[in-house]
């Protein structure tokens, strides 16, 4: 925890205070998380920190900021890893992975290299292999039986600190 | 954005419904939804003046009749949103935004009450309440529900005070557990810590006088808990190259991290032996030296070949005594009688040495099998044949790669696995051609017989050249030549084997490639398999020579110093092949690749051919630990400057593969490998030479036994007849480990649990089908009831 606040610390160094005792209510906003060396890079970086800050607007306290990598680590258990997951994919934040949502993470993921026509295959698909409703979007407990049959999730979705 | 709507739209409901006039903040209690909030708004602001007192008067009537939402359902979908069903009255709307399925996930109170409901459950199932107390006409899933304390109406503090006593009553092992999964924020769960300890202390004041020292089972194990975590961050050196491997995976991706993983797991499976070697066996030896070593002069050879200064040296069996160290009578001259009483504590060095090989290898064995056992867990599930596509998609961002041009490599391996994904699927519903896919059966066959046919040549090629080598041998003893050309003549066989094993590869990638394979999973199979098959077979060749002694090492006396020797040799010259093959294949093609051919591209590192490599050298150590106790110890000394020059060439000369590559999957096959044709080959040629084969008469801790099995067998007796207490050991000894009946109950027994196991797997694969059926026509059951809900609210505006 002390390696985190370090890292908290130097993003904004006159703002964030060394000691933690008073509680102080402090936060940082997104630009500056968004610019760590460990997210830069990441399509998914806004999402990421929107769904972790309280007020659903990016910007995160120093609870926020652990909160954060404490999912994102090794040792965070597979449920909570895919309700936070669930929350950053889910674009336009409506509780459902629905076919939007879909298209702009495929977007994401691959730079919009991929035909629109190919995209909209690609997510066909998807909603027809984890729809067990029949409703045509992605609720929660879809989306956890199939990352459940996903055996990398729990690899891939962590970032080292 | 096109909507129909009725004229006698639907105007500002009341505000005095429940769950309305606050905020629409996604954490805000018992809120509206967002998304239909505006909605309701834009609605309402289409009003007509004439109709709003009308609805006004309608709508105290509304809370009477609508029905609370269902709390014990579960995440129920809505049938497409309220733009799609311009129809929808704006109450109804209302009841669709208050569903679970909506708000669960989103408010405090909302997950607070549902995991207050899972507790609730876990309570119950560990204690079912009897049957008289049950509601006898709800529906069967809702008898076991309290729907009077239904936390869905609560406040938050009642929710959070209800949730607490709930967490009270688990076990602290899945209370702790219950509040890790809990997806809530730092701050809330530090105050329901705060307020389960708070209520824990009042009840221990009554506890206090029953228990003298004041200590629960909780405090241990919470306290025990602290003090390893506490343990774990003060020492950085439990992470040996914690920022290596971040650099590694955030350049390369978490699949070439595995191999590096998978390299820090081959040291922790050394030190096991090596410990326990060390402790046992070889530091007593060293301090109670035998009297008869004449030891040669230390030349520089030796740590190529072996032989020389170290072959009366603690690396090899033949170095160590057959008798009880610091006896004193073993130490005075032959024939003279033996005044001194025994020693204190006579420390026989057979039974040490033959126990030591034996436990470790139980250890490692044990340790394989717990390790396979948990990646096997982590990737397989059970009937998970379909949804690779969408599992993919979501589980295909790699988080921890971080430089740029690593993340746009990875953009554009997704882009080329998802167009690879749906032509395979368009080709799958293309089918081929009979002539067509009788040219693919045969193009296969014919690469088959290739592979297989070169294996043979391997391996008969190595048969006769060591035959020539030790001809060659006879030859140069009999002459009398120089003592460095003696030990170089060994040297020319490991010298052999290991290349081929670093060329051979390469022309299966090549064969690989005229063969073209559909998916790229299939030709990673195939190629692992042709490659481990070429290398067990040529091991169990040289261990079927070695044990035989027909052709190698049959001039010698002590023939287990010479294939201790022998396969230090095979070692060291894995090492040299290994590092030639990364300084060839890495650094010197990268520069032809960029000065001559002027590309780009640098080579990739090729997972699959080093891992295979890594096994086979830890191969070679299992099978050389009972002749030659310090190889873990070379073992594990290659491994360290293994990963320090794989590391360094890899930063320097690689791109990250460009295949996909399903890092835990592959992972278990790794260990797979290493358990099966690897730990299980050596562990069968240990037991043969132990069992079967006699010791050689002039050195090493068995010399004059008939096999080396007898040590024990003689101690035994020995205990027997000094103690007859003791008789039931001799007799366990006798019927368990001698008969074959036990053998035949163990794998019975094991056949038998299998079998339990296949069974209960098929089970519940037929209850995930029952369980999906049952999940679409609740589906269906809730679209019905919405229109159903619809239908009746516009009738009554029809009637209005």
């Amino acid at each position: 925890v002390y390696r985190l606040h370090g890292r908290y610390h130097e993003m904004a160094p006159n703002v964030v205070p060394m000691d933690y005792t008073k509680d102080p209510d402090v936060k940082l906003p997104m630009q500056l998380i968004i610019n760590m060396p460990e997210l830069k890079e990441n399509p998914f970086k806004e999402r990421i920190v929107e769904s972790f800050s309280e007020d659903g607007g990016g910007s995160l306290s120093f609870n926020d900021f652990v909160d954060m990598f404490s999912v994102l680590s090794e040792m965070a258990p597979r449920e909570l890893k895919a309700i936070y997951a669930f929350k950053i994919y889910d674009f336009n934040t409506d509780n459902f992975i629905c076919k939007s949502d879909l298209e702009k993470t495929l977007n994401k993921l691959t730079r919009e290299e991929l035909t629109a026509e190919e995209i909209t295959l690609v997510c066909e698909k998807v909603i027809e292999e984890a729809d067990m409703d029949g409703d045509g979007k992605l609720g929660f407990a879809d989306f956890e039986n199939m990352i459940s049959k996903a055996p990398d999730f729990l690899s891939t979705f962590h970032i080292r600190i | 954005m096109s909507r129909s709507r009725p004229p006698s739209v639907t105007l500002r409901v009341p505000e005095d419904t429940e769950s309305d006039g606050q905020e629409p903040s996604p954490d805000s209690e018992g809120a509206l939804h967002t998304s239909f909030h505006q909605l309701i708004q834009e609605q309402s602001s289409l009003v007509e003046a004439g109709l709003e007192l009308e609805m006004q008067a309608r709508g105290r009537e509304h809370p009477a009749r609508l029905d609370p939402p269902d709390a014990c359902a579960a995440a129920w979908p809505e049938p497409g949103q309220g733009e799609q069903h311009p129809g929808y009255s704006s109450a109804s709307l209302r009841i669709l935004a208050s569903m679970p399925s909506r708000t669960i996930g989103r408010s405090r109170g909302a997950i607070i009450s549902q995991y207050y409901n899972r507790t609730a459950r876990l309570r119950r199932r560990s204690s079912r309440p009897p049957l008289q107390h049950l509601c006898r006409t709800a529906r069967p899933s809702l008898r076991q529900y309290d729907l009077e304390t239904d936390p869905a109406r609560a406040t938050l503090e009642d929710k959070r005070s209800l949730l607490v006593k709930e967490l009270l009553s688990l076990s602290p092992g899945q209370r702790s557990h219950m509040l890790l999964t809990v997806p809530l924020s730092l701050a809330e769960k530090r105050t329901l810590r705060q307020e389960l300890s708070g209520q824990r202390g009042a009840p221990r004041q009554h506890r206090v006088p029953s228990s003298p020292c004041g200590w629960s089972k909780d405090d241990i194990a919470l306290s025990c808990r602290g003090l390893w975590y506490r343990l774990l961050s003060l020492l950085p050196a439990a992470q040996p190259w914690h920022y290596a491997l971040k650099q590694i995976g955030g350049r390369f991706g978490s699949s070439v991290l595995s191999y590096f993983l998978f390299l820090k797991t081959l040291l922790m499976f050394n030190i096991v032996p090596l410990l326990i070697l060390l402790v046992f066996v070889v530091a007593l030896q060293a301090a109670y030296p035998p009297a008869s070593a004449s030891p040669r002069p230390f030349t520089g050879l030796e740590l190529l070949t072996g032989a020389g200064y170290f072959t009366h040296s603690l690396l090899y069996y033949g170095y160590y005594s057959n008798a009880t160290l610091n006896d004193p009578c073993a130490s005075s001259p032959n024939g003279s009688a033996c005044p001194l009483a025994a020693p204190p504590l006579p420390y026989n060095m057979p039974l040490a040495y033959v126990f030591s090989v034996g436990v470790s290898f139980l250890i490692t064995c044990v340790l394989l099998v717990y390790s396979m056992s948990r990646s096997f867990g982590e990737s397989y599930r059970v009937g998970s044949s379909t949804g690779d596509l969408a599992a993919r998609v979501f589980s295909a961002w790699d988080f921890k790669v971080v430089q740029r041009r690593s993340v746009k490599l990875q953009s554009k391996n997704i882009c080329t696995q998802l167009k690879e994904l749906l032509a395979e699927q368009r080709s799958r519903s293309r089918s081929l051609s009979l002539c067509q896919r009788l040219g693919h059966c045969a193009v296969l066959l014919l690469a088959w017989a290739l592979a297989l046919g070169t294996v043979l040549g391997c391996v008969l090629a190595v048969r006769y050249l060591s035959e020539h080598m030790h001809a060659v041998q006879q030859g140069h003893r009999a002459r009398g030549s120089g003592q460095r050309w003696q030990e170089a003549v060994p040297l020319v066989l490991p010298l052999v084997v290991s290349l081929l094993n670093a060329l051979m590869p390469h022309l299966y990638n090549l064969l690989a490639l005229w063969e073209r394979q559909d998916s790229p999973v299939a030709r990673l199979y195939v190629a692992i398999c042709r490659n481990l098959l070429l290398k067990m077979v040529v091991l169990g060749l040289l261990c079927y020579q070695w044990l035989s002694r027909r052709v190698v090492c049959s001039a010698e006396e002590c023939w287990e110093t010479c294939v201790g020797q022998d396969l230090y040799r095979f070692m060291v010259m894995d090492f040299i092949f290994t590092l030639l093959d990364t300084f060839f294949g890495e650094l010197v093609w990268r520069l032809i690749l960029e000065k001559r051919l002027k590309r780009k591209q640098r080579p990739e590192f090729d997972i699959a051919r080093n891992v295979l490599q890594l096994i086979y050298g830890q191969t070679l150590t299992w099978l050389g630990v009972l002749f030659a106790p310090l190889l873990p110890a070379v073992q594990m000394l290659k491994l360290l400057l293994l990963f320090y020059i794989k590391k360094t060439s890899l930063m320097q000369n690689c791109r990250s593969p460009s295949k996909p590559w399903q890092a835990s999957h592959m992972s278990t096959v790794f260990v797979t490998l290493l358990c099966f044709p690897s730990f299980l080959g050596a562990a069968v040629f240990l037991s043969y030479t132990i069992w079967s084969v006699r010791p050689s008469d002039t050195c090493g801790p068995f010399r004059g036994l008939e096999t080396i099995y007898k040590s024990g067998k003689t101690w035994v007796q020995v205990l027997e007849r000094s103690n007859p207490n003791i008789g039931w050991l001799a007799w366990a000894h006798q019927h368990l480990l001698q008969d074959t009946f036990l053998l035949f109950l163990v794998s019975g027994v094991l056949l038998a649990v299998t079998y339990f196991n296949v069974q209960v797997v098929r089970g519940q694969r037929r209850i995930i089908r029952l369980l999906k059926e049952q999940i679409a026509n609740e589906g269906e059951d809730k679209i019905f009831l919405i229109q159903k809900l619809h239908a009746v609210y516009e009738q009554r505006e029809r009637r209005a």
